[in-house]
C-alpha cells in the first residue's frame, strides 16, 4: 500500500525538480565550471584545476587577502548588527502596547521600513546622511562633529550599521512581539503574586517564552546581514577605499568589474558553502531546542 | 459501514503511540475510548480518520483495506474538545458549510440543517454567530456540523471536556439518543468513567497505547479483564490491595490476614491484587458502640480491615472517606453524610462477592464465576 | 492569615452602570473567616471569576469595600495583598527546577538563603515532592505542576488566603482525587483561608466547608454541602447541585397535598401563605425518590434506566412531568408502570423559584 503511494508522490514532485534544475542546478554547475578554468576574454578558457581555490584560501595571495578581508568585514558587520538589533528589538517589543487601537497603529509604523525596497533604503540614507545636503549629515556637522561617510571609514561603517538597524530592527521587534503575545495572562498574574520584579518577570517568563522566536530572529538577521549587498552598494559602493567592501560587493567587483570569472566563481562557491554551513548549524540548533521542548511536554 | 483496525501500531521517532491494537466497530454503534491523557485516544482516532497512517497493521472499512488512504477520501466527521466553528458565519451557515462544499441543492441543505438543528436544540439560534452563544451551544453547533455531513464515521475527541459540569450532564444524556438516530459509527474519547457509563454502547479501555479491553460498556465495567482496565474504568480510583494467598488464608501487604472466602477460596495459592471499587466498601466507626452485628445479612462473610481516616469529603448526597491502612490509601464512597474525624479508627467492610481478583500477571482470576453471576 | 470581608461589593464592567442588568456582580456582603475552606460555585458567566479577581486585586470593584482582617485593601495591588493563587492552567517557571520555583517568591522578598532552603524543603515534603526538587519544572506532569503553583503560595508564611481558579480542569480524573485530598489535608494542617472557584459541584462540595452558590451575578445560597443538598433555598441550587439535579415539578398545593399533573403527593407541612401569582413548584431530589413496584406510592411511568455504575437512575414521568428517581437493587419492572415512594421530609415547595417554609411539624 505504501509503495504505489510513494511513486505517485515522485511524479508530482517532478515539475519542481525541473524548475529547480533550471533555476539552481544549471547555474551552479556553470559556476563550478568557471571556477576550475581561467579566461583571457574572447571566450577562450583554460583548465586551471583547483588553482583558484588554493589561491582564495591562502591569505598571503592577492585574491586570498581580499577574500579574507571581506569575510572578516562581513562577520564583524553581522556581529555588530545582531548585538544592536536583538536587544533593541526586544526592548521595542516590550514597550509596544498590548491592546486597543494603539496596537494596529504601532504595527503599521513598525512594518513601514520593512516594506521599502532595499535599493530605496540605500538611496534614502545616501541622501539623508550626506554632509552637504542631507538632513542628518548636515545636522551632525552643524553640531561640530566632523562627519563624512564618503571620506571616513568609521563614519561609513556607522552609517551602514545605523541604516541596517533602522531597516531591520522592526522585524526582530515584531517577531518578539508575537512571542510575547502568546504568553497567557496567568503567568504575569502569578509573577505579581510571587512578588517578582520587572527584571525577574523578563528573565523568568518573557525571555524563556521568547526563546524560539528569538532564535528565528537571530537566524534571519544573521543570514540576511551576511549576504548584505544592495544597501551598502548604493550608499558607499564599498568605499571609502575597501572599508565597506563586503563579500558580495567584492564578488561583483571581481566578476563584473574585472571580469575575473574564474576567481569570482571560486569565491562565490566558497561564499555559498559558508552560508550553507551556517544555515545547517542554525537549523540543527533550532530543531534540537524543538525536540527538547517536545520531550519536556511528554510526561515521564 | 464497519471499521476494523487490524493490529495497528504507530511509532513516532521511536516512541510507541499505538501499540498493536485490533478493534472492530460495527455499523450504527457507539464506541467509547476510555483512557487517561496520553493513553493514545487521540492517536487512535487520527488513525481511524486517516489523518495518520499506521506504522504497521491495516485499517479496513467494510472489509476493504483503506490503510494510507487520505482523510479526504473517507467519509469522516470530527468534533474536538475546543469549540471549532467559523466565527463569522451564522449557526445556520456553520452547520450548512460541509454541505455547501458538497454542492448539494439548496432545498436539501435547508432540510438537513433544520433536522440537525432540531436534534441538537439549536433552532432558536440559527441566525446568531457562534461567539454569541454559550459554550454548550457552540459545541452543539460543532456536533450538528459533524452530523449533517452524514459521514460514516463520526469521531468526537473529549467533546464535553471544556463545558460546564451541568451542561456536560445535559449533553451526555442527549448524545446517545442523537447518535442512535443516525446510522454512523460513533467513536467518543473521554477520560471519565462516568461519561462512558452514561453513554453506554461499547467501551474500549486504553492504557499507554495498548487496548486493554473492548466490549459492551456495562460488561467492561463490571467484569474488567485485567487490573489496567479496572483502574482506568473506576472513579473514584480502584482500591487495590496486594495480597498473597496460601491455603485458607490471605496475607495482605500491610500485614492483615483474611480468610480466603468468595472468589479467593477457589483461587490457587500465589500473589494477587485484590481490587474493590469505592462504593463497595463499607465503613464502620470503631468508636461508635453500635457495630453491625455479624449475624446480619451475610455479615459473617464480610472481610474486615482496620484503617484510620485521613480525609472526609462530603457532597451532601454522599461522602468520600479516604483512609490509610499502613502505606495503602483506601477510598470509600458511602451514601448520605458521614463526617469522620481525621485519625479516627475505622473498620472497612468488604463483601467478598464484590472483589475483583487479579493474578500476578494482571489478568483477572476467577472469571469462571462470571458465568454464574 | 486573615479573615476576608466583602462589604457591599458590586461590580459593573461598564463605566456608567444604570440598572442591575449592567452589573456582572450584584451587591454581596459576606465574611470569610480565617482558616475556612470556601467554594464559589456557579455556571460560567455567573460572576464568580469577577469576584475572585476582586479578591486577588486584579479588578477594582465599582462599589463597596474588601477588607483583609479589617484593613481596607480595595485599592491595593495584587502584590500588596498577601494572597496566592492557583490558576486553571498550571503556571510554572519553565527554566527553573522545582526547588527554584518554590524558592522564587521568597527570593523576591529577600529572605535569607538558609531560611528559604529550610522552608522549601518543608513545603516540598508536605506536597510529596521532595524527590523531584531538582528536576526541571517544565518536564513534569500537569498535576505535579499544579502542586508547584500551590507550593509557591504555601512557602510564603505571610499568605492570608489561597485562591483556586478551577485548578483541576486539566487534571485526569484519577489524579483529581489525589490532588483534592492533598488539598484538603493541607488545609487542615496549615490553617489557611482557601477560596475555590469552580463550576463543578463535586469539586466545590467535597472541598469546601461552606459553599457559595452564584447565579446571574448574585449569591443565591450560602451553606454547608448538606444544607445545599437537603434544603436548596432556590430551585436553581436544587438543579445545579446534585447529579442528576433536583426534580422540580410544577404543582398546585392544597392543605398538605400537592398536585402534580393530576397526581397527589402528600406533604408533611402545610403552606397556607403561598404568594398568589407566583409559579408554585415541588422539589424533590432523585436520592429521596425510590422506585417501587406498581401500586405502591405515587404512580409513575418509567422511560428508561441509566446505569451509572454505583447506582441505577430511572428516568420517569410523574403526572406527565419528567423526573429522575433511584432504581433500587433487585427491583424488576414489568412494562413501564411503577410506583414511587418519596421521603416526605425531603419534599420542598418553591414559589417563584424561592423556597417556602411550611407550617406544621416536620
Amino acid at each position: 500500500m505504501e509503495k504505489p503511494l510513494n511513486n505517485r508522490a515522485w511524479l508530482l514532485v517532478a515539475p519542481v525538480f525541473l524548475i529547480v534544475a533550471f533555476s539552481a542546478i544549471v547555474p551552479i554547475m556553470t559556476v563550478v565550471n568557471y571556477s576550475v578554468q581561467d579566461t583571457f576574454g574572447n571566450n577562450q578558457f583554460f583548465w586551471n584545476g583547483l588553482g583558484w581555490f588554493q589561491e582564495l584560501l591562502d591569505p598571503t595571495t592577492e585574491l586570498g587577502g581580499r577574500f579574507f578581508d571581506a569575510l572578516w568585514r562581513n562577520l564583524l558587520f553581522s556581529a555588530i548588527i545582531l548585538a544592536i538589533e536583538v536587544p533593541l528589538g526586544i526592548l521595542v517589543a516590550l514597550s509596544m502596547p498590548r491592546e486597543g487601537w494603539k496596537v494596529a497603529a504601532t504595527l503599521v509604523v513598525m512594518a513601514l521600513p520593512l516594506l521599502i525596497p532595499w535599493n530605496v533604503v540605500g538611496t534614502i540614507w545616501q541622501v539623508f546622511a550626506r554632509a552637504d545636503i542631507g538632513l542628518a549629515g548636515w545636522a551632525i556637522n552643524a553640531l561640530g562633529i566632523d562627519y563624512n561617510y564618503t571620506g571616513d571609514s568609521l563614519a561609513a561603517w556607522i552609517t551602514i550599521v545605523v541604516m541596517d538597524v533602522w531597516h531591520w530592527t522592526s522585524l526582530v521587534a515584531l517577531l518578539c512581539y508575537a512571542g510575547l503575545k502568546s504568553i497567557p495572562d496567568a503567568y504575569y498574574q502569578a509573577a505579581r503574586i510571587d512578588g517578582a520584579s520587572r527584571w525577574a518577570v523578563f528573565t523568568t517568563i518573557q525571555l524563556p517564552k521568547m526563546k524560539r522566536v528569538l532564535l528565528i530572529a537571530v537566524l534571519l538577521r544573521f543570514m540576511d546581514s551576511f549576504m548584505i549587498y544592495t544597501e551598502p552598494f548604493v550608499l558607499t559602493g564599498g568605499g571609502p577605499g575597501n572599508a565597506t567592501t563586503f563579500l558580495s560587493i567584492d564578488l561583483v567587483k571581481l566578476a563584473l568589474g574585472q571580469f575575473d570569472l574564474g576567481k569570482a566563481a571560486a569565491m562565490s562557491l566558497v561564499y555559498n558553502l559558508i552560508v550553507l554551513a551556517l544555515c545547517w548549524v542554525f537549523y540543527t540548533v533550532m530543531t534540537n531546542t524543538g525536540a527538547e521542548r517536545q520531550q519536556g511536554e511528554t510526561p515521564a | 459501514m464497519t471499521l476494523e483496525l487490524d493490529r495497528v501500531s504507530r511509532t513516532v521517532s521511536g516512541v510507541p503511540y499505538i501499540d498493536d491494537i485490533s478493534l472492530k466497530l460495527e455499523r450504527g454503534s457507539l464506541n467509547v475510548l476510555l483512557g487517561a491523557t496520553l493513553a493514545g485516544k487521540t492517536s487512535l482516532m487520527r488513525l481511524m480518520a486517516g489523518l495518520d497512517a499506521p506504522t504497521s497493521g491495516r485499517v479496513l472499512v467494510d472489509g476493504r483495506d483503506v490503510t494510507g488512504q487520505p482523510v479526504k477520501k473517507r467519509s469522516v466527521a470530527m468534533v474536538y474538545q475546543q469549540f471549532i466553528n467559523y466565527p463569522s458565519l451564522s449557526v445556520y451557515e456553520n452547520i450548512a458549510s460541509p454541505l455547501r462544499v458538497q454542492r448539494l441543492p439548496k432545498a436539501e441543505i435547508a432540510a438537513r440543517v433544520s433536522e440537525a438543528a432540531r436534534l441538537l436544540k439549536l433552532e432558536p439560534y440559527l441566525e446568531r454567530t457562534p461567539l454569541a452563544l454559550s459554550g454548550g451551544q457552540q459545541q452543539r453547533t460543532a456536533i450538528a456540523r459533524a452530523l449533517v455531513k452524514r459521514a460514516d464515521l463520526v469521531l468526537l475527541d473529549e467533546p464535553l471536556a471544556n463545558l460546564d459540569y451541568k451542561l456536560r450532564e445535559e449533553l451526555r444524556e442527549e448524545l446517545p439518543r442523537i447518535f442512535a438516530s443516525t446510522g454512523a459509527v460513533f467513536v467518543y474519547a473521554t477520560t471519565e468513567p462516568t461519561e462512558a457509563l452514561l453513554l453506554g454502547g461499547s467501551t474500549a479501555c486504553l492504557m499507554e497505547g495498548r487496548l486493554t479491553q473492548f466490549g459492551p460498556t456495562a460488561q467492561v465495567y463490571r467484569r474488567p479483564g485485567d487490573l489496567a482496565t479496572a483502574r482506568v474504568f473506576s472513579d473514584p480510583p480502584l482500591n487495590a490491595l496486594r495480597a498473597n494467598k496460601s491455603g485458607h488464608t490471605v496475607l495482605l501487604d500491610g500485614g492483615a490476614v483474611l480468610p480466603a472466602s468468595g472468589v479467593l477460596a477457589d483461587a490457587p495459592d500465589g500473589a494477587y491484587t485484590i481490587g474493590v471499587r469505592a462504593h463497595h466498601l463499607e465503613v464502620e466507626d470503631v468508636a461508635s458502640a453500635e457495630r453491625r452485628s455479624d449475624t446480619g445479612a451475610g455479615g459473617g462473610r464480610l472481610i474486615r480491615l482496620a484503617a484510620t481516616v485521613a480525609v472526609t469529603e462530603v457532597t451532601g448526597s454522599e461522602s468520600f472517606l479516604h483512609m490509610d491502612m499502613g502505606e495503602q490509601r483506601l477510598t470509600a464512597l458511602v451514601p448520605g453524610v458521614r463526617r469522620l474525624e481525621p485519625g479516627a479508627a475505622v473498620e472497612v467492610l468488604i463483601d467478598p462477592d464484590h472483589i475483583l481478583l487479579f493474578g500476578a500477571d494482571g489478568r483477572r482470576a476467577g472469571r469462571a464465576l462470571d458465568a454464574a453471576a | 492569615m486573615a479573615s476576608i470581608t466583602l462589604d457591599g461589593l458590586a461590580h459593573a464592567y461598564r463605566p456608567d452602570p444604570r440598572g442591575p442588568q449592567d452589573y456582572a456582580l450584584k451587591e454581596i456582603n459576606h465574611v470569610w473567616r480565617q482558616g475556612g475552606a470556601y467554594a464559589l460555585l456557579g455556571p460560567s458567566g455567573c460572576g464568580k471569576t469577577t469576584l475572585l479577581n476582586i479578591i486577588s486585586g486584579l479588578v477594582v470593584p465599582t462599589r463597596g469595600k474588601i477588607l483583609f482582617d479589617g484593613r481596607d485593601v480595595t485599592r491595593l495591588p495584587t502584590e500588596a495583598r498577601n494572597i496566592a493563587q492557583v490558576f486553571q492552567f498550571p503556571v510554572v517557571y519553565d527554566t527553573m527546577t522545582v526547588r527554584e520555583n518554590l524558592a522564587f517568591p521568597l527570593k523576591n522578598r529577600h529572605m535569607p538563603r538558609e531560611a528559604i532552603a529550610r522552608r522549601v524543603e518543608e513545603i516540598a515534603s508536605r506536597l510529596d515532592m521532595s524527590s523531584v526538587l531538582d528536576r526541571k519544572a517544565s518536564n513534569l506532569t500537569a498535576d505535579a505542576k499544579q502542586k508547584i503553583s500551590l507550593g509557591r503560595g504555601l512557602v510564603r508564611e505571610d499568605v492570608a488566603a489561597i485562591l483556586f481558579d478551577e485548578p483541576l480542569t486539566v487534571i485526569d480524573p484519577h489524579l483529581k482525587w489525589q490532588l483534592r485530598s492533598t488539598l484538603k489535608e493541607l488545609h487542615r494542617a496549615l490553617d489557611l483561608t482557601m477560596i475555590y472557584v469552580t463550576h463543578d459541584q463535586t469539586e466545590a462540595l467535597t472541598f469546601a466547608d461552606t459553599v457559595v452558590v452564584m447565579h446571574d451575578g448574585a449569591v443565591v445560597q450560602t451553606g454547608t454541602p448538606e444544607e445545599l443538598f437537603e434544603r436548596p433555598a432556590h430551585t436553581f441550587v436544587g438543579h445545579f447541585i446534585g447529579s442528576p439535579g433536583m426534580n422540580v415539578l410544577p404543582a398546585a398545593v392544597e392543605g398538605r397535598t400537592a398536585h402534580v399533573g393530576g397526581v397527589a403527593i402528600g406533604l408533611t407541612r402545610a403552606y397556607p401563605a403561598l404568594p398568589a401569582g407566583e409559579k408554585i413548584e415541588l422539589g424533590v431530589r432523585p436520592e429521596f425518590a425510590t422506585l417501587a413496584p406498581a401500586g405502591t406510592g405515587v404512580p409513575v411511568k418509567v422511560q428508561r434506566v441509566d446505569d451509572i455504575g454505583r447506582a441505577r437512575i430511572a428516568r420517569i414521568e410523574i403526572g406527565g412531568q419528567p423526573a429522575a428517581a433511584l432504581m433500587p437493587e433487585g427491583l424488576s419492572l414489568h412494562g413501564d408502570e411503577a410506583g414511587l415512594t418519596l421521603d416526605p421530609r425531603q419534599i420542598h415547595i418553591y414559589a417563584g423559584g424561592v423556597l417556602v417554609n411550611g407550617e406544621g411539624a416536620l
